[in-house]
């Protein structure tokens, strides 16, 4: 005897029938949540200044995010998170004293035109917030290369220290940029010499971008998502030990004597190598082109930070490799397990 | 105790759920009313009947056999009389063509007496296992004994049996590994003199500590001076029981793309055909029994059970209990390569290895969004292709332009659909991409 169903109809698809529990949505929450740490870190470091740009820049985007979708007639993902992100790495990656116009803007150049003008997830060879950042950069040149604020002393002012002040007040200069124009000596006289440098940068009490400034809580974060699975150790690491090698070897008054450990504790190199570098959809798929990638993006920044006219190169070594990842793809293909034999008997 | 093997590149661990039916031994499901017998059981051409509507049949007889090309005959499962000839559903082809058989709930079950086997050469051997109607019964169903007439041109010196059983919910060959480990051991013997060989392994998962344990003794048992069989232990990792994976995994040796494993040197087969070639051999029973899993939360009691070729799903249904009001999908085969059916009415052959009654919280029906180029697909895929690339061109409407993306090595493992993220359904991308490249 046959049972029909009783309920509606039985589900058929193509296999497999199962799938594994991870999704999109749980890997950029993911995400999100590694990036929480360094912004509360920021917020007693520089401020409530922090945490209202981060908030203005994630609800802008989000709101990008479904204006975008709903203009060109696709289906509203705003609860996938990957807005989200985008949102608080462009906050990461501006200056904290910037005015709330910048966020907003960044915002717009991010998800419309840099995400869905470009094809929408899946399609934008550049990653969203770097784009925003360079395109602020251009246009805002002085807000965004002169609002640093200095780290606050907790104990002689409130998290609420810069609210209302006027910023020409408070900036000041980022160690990457005092290195440029005055050299290793400023930058000593300024942030304190080794080994205090390299613990207060370690930790984040330096005048930065909010991402830029705790390497721990970066290099924490980045390892939790290696840890989970969700990037590869490929990356980061060809990135970080490409920009130390590099600038130890030419980053300095004389061959081998460039400071690599500055040179990876500060300018966002962390902040790049561990969550915008690894981007998955600017970034490459197989693990030697992302090694290829990775030493490609030191390598420029290196010599964007030595040469070029900026003092820190993260952001556009990987604005400039990011379309470079479809080519290392197709170059590097995955090794096949045991292709077809060639024709027999038919010579060449 | 040896270390552990597996494949080196790609493969997945989706939850095992064997623990529903591990410890359930073989159950016989009594003989159910008329059975429906499809006369293409397996890969290559389908039987023609041997006998005429109304005809009275004896267990065990021929009923259909194979005039020309590559086929097998076919046995009549129970007593009984010929009711007609049809059309049955039919999990992958829709419909084919069948016979009913009317039992005879009179008769008495035939039973079968061991006899001696080693005077006979690897000729007569052959023939028995032909004229039993043995087929692989894991997969596509390959004639087993085409599989044992290698080519001259390649040498064999190894005998792998397949005992990973790596598809999850799965455990039939588990419980006839526990239940007839002789039998098979004994089957493995078979098959060693058929090729004229020594060596045999019988690679295992090592999610089943007690099959391991009771093949090796059994195989300690059966070693003689003429012939070495071993147990290997397998990493459990999906798809290990794939044969290139498993001889990769146990010899080293890569199948090239397109070839048979006998281009290495090695014949596999499934431990439960072993066990068919046993009977075919040493007690002269024709297959037309099959050991079955049926498990999932979708059906009242999960079970292995022993039924007839022919038996139709809704009479293990019926059997069993019945479904559960949370049944969201049937599949048969396992939950990664298996084929979800929408009918109660197919008839089970010779090649049916579980059905599935699957609840809505054990599948997955997320939609799926746009390939976010993680890259896991390339890392699961145990042939080290690229299922991105491919789903991405058929979605573009470039079907035709995926071979160089691997398309024809892909024998739809799934590995790639199970990790995705974003839930694409690779596999349904690859087969399009399958009907529509060039090759
Ligand atoms: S289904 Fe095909 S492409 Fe996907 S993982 Fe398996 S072999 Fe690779
Ligand atoms: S796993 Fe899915 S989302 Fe990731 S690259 Fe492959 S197809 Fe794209």
């Amino acid at each position: 005897m046959t049972q029909a169903p009783q309920h509606g109809l039985w589900k058929v698809s193509v296999s497999p029938h199962v799938r594994s529990n991870e999704s999109v949505e749980k890997i950029m929450w993911t995400v999100v949540a590694c990036l929480v740490p360094p912004l509360v870190l920021s917020v007693f470091i520089f401020g409530i200044q922090t945490l209202i740009i981060t908030a203005v820049s994630v609800i802008s985007c989000v709101a990008m995010e479904a204006i975008s979708q709903k203009l060109l007639g696709r289906r509203v993902t705003i609860k996938d998170g990957s807005a989200v992100i985008t949102g608080m790495l462009l906050a990461f990656v501006i200056p904290p004293g910037v005015p709330y116009l910048l966020p907003v803007l960044g915002a717009v150049m991010a998800i419309y035109i840099g995400k869905h003008l470009l094809g929408g997830i899946g399609y934008n060879i550049f990653n969203p917030a770097l784009l925003a950042r360079a395109f602020l950069l251009a246009t805002f040149p002085v807000a965004m290369t002169s609002s640093w604020l200095s780290p606050l002393k907790l104990q002689d002012s409130s998290i609420f220290h810069y609210m209302g002040t006027t910023i020409d007040a408070v900036s000041t200069a980022t160690p990457l940029a005092v290195l440029k124009a005055k050299g290793m000596a400023a930058v000593i006289e300024t942030f304190g010499a080794a080994p205090n440098i390299y613990t207060d940068f370690f930790l984040g009490w330096r005048p930065g971008c909010i991402g830029e400034t705790s390497g721990l809580l970066i290099i924490l974060g980045g390892l939790y998502l290696i840890y989970r699975g969700y990037i590869t150790w490929h990356i980061p690491v060809s990135v970080l030990a490409t920009i130390a090698l590099l600038t130890w070897a030419f980053g300095g008054d004389t061959t081998f004597s460039g400071d690599p450990l500055l040179a990876i504790l500060s300018g966002g190199a962390l902040l790049g190598a561990f969550f915008m570098a690894t981007d998955y959809v600017s970034s490459p798929t197989n693990k030697i082109s992302k090694l290829v990638y990775g030493i490609g993006i030191g390598a420029l920044t290196v010599l964007i930070r030595l040469k070029g006219g900026y003092p820190e190169g993260v952001c556009y070594a990987i604005l400039l490799m990011n379309p470079v990842s479809s080519v290392l793809d197709n170059w590097f293909k995955p090794i096949r397990f045991a292709p077809p034999l060639p024709p027999q008997g038919g010579g060449k | 105790m040896t270390s552990l093997l597996t494949f080196p590149k790609g493969g997945v661990h989706p939850p095992e759920s064997k623990k529903l039916t591990a410890d359930l031994a073989i159950e016989v499901m009594p003989v159910p009313d008329e059975l429906e017998i499809i006369l293409g059981q397996h890969i290559g051409a389908p039987c023609t009947p041997t006998l005429e509507k109304q005809a009275e049949v004896r267990e065990g007889d021929m009923i259909g056999e194979v005039k020309k090309g590559l086929g097998v005959p076919l046995h009549a499962p129970v007593a009984g009389k010929i009711k007609s000839f049809g059309m049955s559903a039919h999990p992958m082809r829709v419909s084919a063509p069948s016979m009913t058989i009317l039992t005879d709930k009179e008769a008495a079950p035939r039973t079968y007496t061991k006899i001696e086997w080693s005077h006979l050469d690897s000729k007569q051997l052959l023939a028995k296992v032909h004229g039993a109607g043995i087929v692989g019964i894991g997969g596509a169903g390959f004639p087993s004994h085409v599989k044992l007439s290698p080519p001259p041109s390649n040498p064999i010196d190894t005998l792998i049996l397949n005992g990973a059983e790596c598809e999850p919910y799965i455990t039939a060959d588990h419980r006839q590994m526990l239940e007839r480990s002789a039998d098979i051991v004994e089957g493995a013997k078979i098959i060693l003199k058929i090729l004229s060989i020594k060596n045999c392994f019988i690679g295992i998962e090592n999610n089943k500590p007690d099959a391991i344990a009771a093949m090796t003794e059994a195989a300690e048992n059966g070693s003689t001076s003429e012939f070495a069989i071993k147990v290997q232990p397998l990493q459990v990792k999906y798809p290990q029981g794939s044969e290139k994976q498993l001889i990769q995994s146990i010899t080293g040796r890569k199948v090239p793309g397109f070839a048979l494993p006998s281009a290495v040197g090695v014949v596999v087969h499934n431990v439960s055909t072993t066990a068919a070639i046993y009977d075919a051999v040493a007690l002269e029973k024709p297959l037309y029994e099959k050991v079955m899993t049926i498990s999932g939360k979708g059906i009242k009691r999960q079970a292995n059970l022993r039924v007839k070729v022919g038996t139709k799903i809704s009479d293990i249904v019926d059997y069993l209990g019945g479904v559960t009001p949370e049944l969201a999908k049937i599949v048969m085969g396992g939950p990664m390569m298996g084929f979800a059916v929408s009918s109660l009415d197919i008839p089970v052959t010779k090649t049916t290895s579980s059905v599935l009654f699957l609840a809505a919280d054990e599948i997955d029906t997320t939609p799926h969004s746009q390939c976010i180029r993680c890259g896991w697909c390339l890392e699961a895929c145990p042939m080290g292709l690229e299922p991105k690339e491919i789903a991405i061109h058929v979605e573009a409407g470039r079907p035709q332009d995926t071979k160089q993306f691997g398309v024809f090595e892909c024998f739809e493992c799934g590995c790639c659909a199970y990790v995705c993220p974003a839930k694409r359904p690779l596999v349904q991308f690859i087969r399009l991409a399958k009907m529509k490249a060039t090759n």
